[in-house]
């Protein structure tokens, strides 16, 4: 790959000649820098202006219909008036905490093996293919096992299955960052701690583990943001349930399905409610990647 | 002296007791650890099994036929993807045919024309765009987009593109806003920053040499795009493009708000449709044990094989991209 060969391919070869200069050949190459230049200014705009948009609109809509009530009244009754999202956002905080306590240690643990024993194993190669597929698997397929493998073994609908539902698409979150943060940790490190005699699992626990700390929060904190606003998967596993309920063995409200069957409903107050729980869900999902870029970059400095 | 090195040599019986602990205690960390890396895979193989079982029943009944079948009555228990299959196809295709011309500009002007100070901004603002959950995006196409696309876009189309003949039956119709057109603008919207981020991400890895020795001999800064880094980049920015084709195949809630949900097989791009993720998204909750249950999986099925071969593809391409980026440090 030699610059030499571009060069002739972009018909350059009389370029060592000055005087040789096409200037028609020349004008016509500045004219497709300017267009290729000037459309791909114009991709950056529309991207810009496609992220303000939807956030201009949300955040319109959004707070237009955000008041106190949606924080203590629960979803009303199809025709009622007022309401609120109570039970939905305790229910979305109980099925995301649940996922991230099931999610956290499982995806540690095995992003702890990608990175210090699998370096040269197939079982960890053929692991890692595997999780890099799941992380963009339709996550309504992962509903649907979930609904073959729970719901329909136990016969009723529950935030446990939300919960195992969202744990299997957060668990690749986190045992990719998990393993790409601990192999950023210096070999010489644990090589200092080998030295001393120390066995393997307190390296990688005491040692490796808590260098790459911020690098694992960050991890759980992209892998909470993806789950937050995860719907397809619920659809079919927690449901929804119109009262305030904590009870995790019975369906369970929550936000991304609440805003899906509120959206789609003919009734003014409920679409509102979809509004401003979508806000909530937006302000929620972009502020936990925005803490985890923060958490990320204090790593890096420190 | 000699006492000394000896008592180094033999280890006490304490120290021994430790060794032999922290043996046992190294081979269960390994265990423990192995076990949870392979519940990854035994969670593939769980999908895949449990969907083919449940999914048999309709398999069995329709055979092969089922996925070229057209026919999806509810009521007489005849069932076949077609329908969805051609939704989940079509609307993926509109969404790359605009996505990735767009993604592939912006990476460029991230990678080459942005001004330092504005990169990284812009670069997270791309990122955040990825990161909105794709219900909002369902949200915006159904109350905001669908019906400026019926008032401006639509009858636009059809009074130019709609002309053309042969070409023109894909833009006939009433402008309903909504339908597989606007699903599939819809989906460009969401996967464009994926493939950007991606693209960009692979045309940082071109060596600085490469491009400037280009520079040298006087390309312009396209000329060096088009010669250099494409070519250097090419399997990566394949693997992007076809890593934004799989989150479009099984895109569930951005299509649902749009596509219309109708089965019915029409040849105008206008007209609602249906894609295998919005019908599960409708039909499973309510559907009756039996063959219409059977037949939903068996649509889950196909899209998850489906996707699995994309993507499979893309995460191929894109770590002999990464390869290449290890040969050159």
């Amino acid at each position: 790959m030699d610059a030499q060969q571009y060069g002739e391919k972009a018909g350059l070869k009389n370029m060592n000649n000055l005087s040789n200069i096409d200037p028609a050949l020349f004008a016509k190459r500045k004219r497709a820098n300017k267009l290729g230049l000037t459309l791909s200014m114009i991709a950056m705009v529309l991207g810009m202006v496609f992220l303000f948009w939807i956030l201009g609109v949300l955040f319109y809509k959004g707070f237009s219909s955000l008041d106190l009530a949606i924080f203590t009244q629960s979803t009303p009754a199809p025709g009622s008036e007022g309401g609120g999202l109570a039970n939905a956002i305790v229910g979305s905080l109980m099925l995301v905490g649940c996922c991230t306590l099931i999610s956290t240690p499982i995806g540690v643990l095995a992003g702890l093996y990608l990175s210090e024993y699998g370096a040269r194993s197939r079982i960890a190669a053929t692991t890692r293919f595997v999780t890099d597929i799941m992380l963009s698997a339709p996550s309504i397929v992962i509903g649907l096992f979930i609904y073959a493998l729970v719901v329909a073994q136990v016969r009723h609908f529950s935030g446990w299955a939300g919960t195992i539902a969202l744990a299997l698409i957060a668990i690749p979150v986190v045992v990719r960052t998990t393993e790409n943060m601990l192999l950023l940790v210096p070999g010489s490190l644990r090589e200092a701690a080998y030295a001393l005699g120390t066995p393997k699992w307190k390296v990688a626990f005491k040692i490796t583990l808590r260098a790459a700390q911020s690098g694992v929060m960050t991890g759980i904190l992209l892998a909470l943001a993806r789950v937050s606003g995860e719907t397809a998967p619920l659809l079919f596993t927690a449901l929804n349930n119109q009262f305030f309920s904590t009870n995790m063995n019975a369906p369970m409200a929550n936000l991304p399905v609440v805003i899906f069957q509120f959206a789609m409903s003919p009734y003014d107050n409920w679409v509102d409610l979809a509004w401003g729980g979508a806000l909530l869900i937006t302000i929620a999902v972009l502020g936990l990647n925005i803490l985890a870029r923060v958490v990320f970059r204090e790593k890096v400095q420190g | 002296m000699m006492e000394l090195t000896q008592s180094y040599s033999a280890p006490t019986p304490q120290a021994f007791r430790i060794a032999q602990l922290q043996r046992v205690q190294d081979f269960l960390f390994r265990a423990v650890t192995q076990f949870f890396a392979l519940s990854v895979l035994i969670a593939l193989l769980g999908i895949i099994i449990s969907l083919f079982i449940n999914a048999w029943p309709a398999l069995h009944t329709f055979g092969p036929a089922f996925f070229f079948t057209q026919e999806w009555d509810i009521i007489n228990g005849e069932f076949g993807g077609l329908i969805a299959i051609y939704g989940t196809v079509v609307t993926s295709l509109i969404a790359l045919l605009i996505a990735v011309p767009l993604s592939f500009g912006i990476a460029v002007f991230l990678t080459e024309l942005c001004p330092a100070t504005l990169r990284r901004p812009l670069g997270t603002a791309v990122e955040l765009l990825a990161a909105v959950p794709s219900i909002i995006y369902g949200m915006f196409g159904l109350f905001i987009f669908a019906p400026l696309f019926a008032e401006y876009i639509q009858p636009a189309l059809a009074g130019t593109l709609g002309h053309i003949p042969g070409l023109g039956i894909l833009f006939s119709g009433a402008f309903n806003g909504i339908g597989i057109l606007c699903a599939g603008l819809i989906l460009a919207m969401m996967i464009l920053p994926f493939i950007a981020s991606v693209m960009r991400d692979v045309f940082e890895i071109v060596p600085p040499v490469l491009k400037e020795s280009a520079y040298g001999i006087g390309c312009t800064t396209w000329e060096v795009v088009k010669n250099v880094v494409l070519p250097y980049t090419k399997a990566g920015v394949i693997g992007g493009i076809m890593l934004g084709l799989g989150r479009a195949l099984g895109e569930t809630m951005a299509v649902t708000f749009v596509i219309g949900n109708a089965h019915r097989l029409s040849p105008s791009l206008f007209a609602p449709g249906t894609s295998i993720a919005s019908t599960l998204a409708n039909e499973f909750g309510e559907a009756e044990a039996g063959n219409h249950l059977s037949s939903l999986y068996a649509l889950g099925l196909a899209l998850f094989i489906i996707t699995f071969i994309v993507l499979a593809c893309a995460k191929w391409m894109l770590n002999s991209m990464e390869k290449k980026q290890g040969l050159k440090t």
